[in-house]
């Protein structure tokens, strides 16, 4: 499996709303569990997504322990320019993953 | 014997005092808050909200009300805005009551997303309100919560 996964049409007409999906792989280790000798696992999570394109944020999003293993995110952008919409993942321990998908807009 | 019923009736009229207060603070709370809940969600909630009234509506959480598998529950959160320059949502929040930390989730967004609507998945430690926050534009906050029952909670208590 890749280290992320992004789903953008490949094609759209300027201003039509369109679906983005994104995936990083990732334990999502919340730091509330122990080994067998008690040891506490210590956290370690993605803390920060961002999507941009066409020079702007779409969307921001501070993730918490709660969120899955391989967190999944889907929301909308609005179809501007052909170009490319950028992914980023940032986390604990360094953790930094980017995946850029292209778009044709019309 | 006579100094233990007096030390026992001594803690009920502190117990009664006692739940006397919190039901009001409770009920004061409610009506500033719309929901009642436990402390530590109030001061998560604070946190993103500060002092500003939250009222009902506009937002939908959408999750399932029976989970099987509290590892993994999708949900989606969809507020009711045209995300226009002047009014959109500025951020979702999502809170889950019983787990640990009671933050699940907080997405900024504009009016280049097009439409206020996020999808992800979270994990449940027990069967719990989970509620949603939109902060809009115009500073108002709405929110919307859902009673979700877990059959299987996520393991906390699993030893790695």
């Amino acid at each position: 499996m890749a280290e992320a996964i992004v789903s953008v049409p490949a094609t759209a007409r300027r201003g039509e709303i369109i679906e983005l999906k994104a995936l990083v792989r990732h334990p999502m280790e919340t730091g509330f569990r122990y080994t067998q000798r008690g040891e506490r696992v210590p956290r370690n999570i993605v803390t920060q997504f961002v999507c941009s394109y066409d020079g702007a944020e779409i969307l921001r999003a501070t993730l918490h322990p709660a969120i899955t293993a391989n967190p999944l995110l889907v929301f909308n952008a609005v179809a501007t320019v052909s170009g490319e919409i950028e992914f980023r993942w940032t986390g604990d321990n360094g953790f930094s993953v980017s995946e850029i998908a292209t778009i044709v807009v019309n | 014997m006579a100094a233990d019923s007096d030390t026992r009736g001594a803690r009920r009229g502190f117990l009664i005092t006692a739940s006397q207060v919190a039901g009001g603070v409770g009920l004061a709370a409610l009506t500033d808050r719309a929901w009642a809940t436990s402390d530590s969600m109030q001061s998560a909630m604070r946190q993103v909200t500060g002092e500003a009234a939250v009222r009902r509506g506009r937002v939908k959480l959408d999750m399932p009300p029976l989970v099987e598998n509290g590892n993994s529950v999708e949900f989606s959160v969809t507020v009711d805005s045209p995300m226009s320059a002047t009014d959109h949502v500025r951020a979702i929040h999502v809170f889950a009551e019983k787990n640990p930390l009671p933050n699940v989730i907080s997405v900024y967004l504009g009016p280049r997303a097009g439409r206020a609507r996020i999808t992800t998945r979270t994990r449940l430690a027990d069967s719990q309100k989970v509620y949603a926050i939109a902060e809009l534009s115009d500073g108002s906050y709405w929110s919307d919560a859902v009673d979700v029952i877990v059959t299987l909670a996520a393991c906390l208590e699993e030893l790695v």
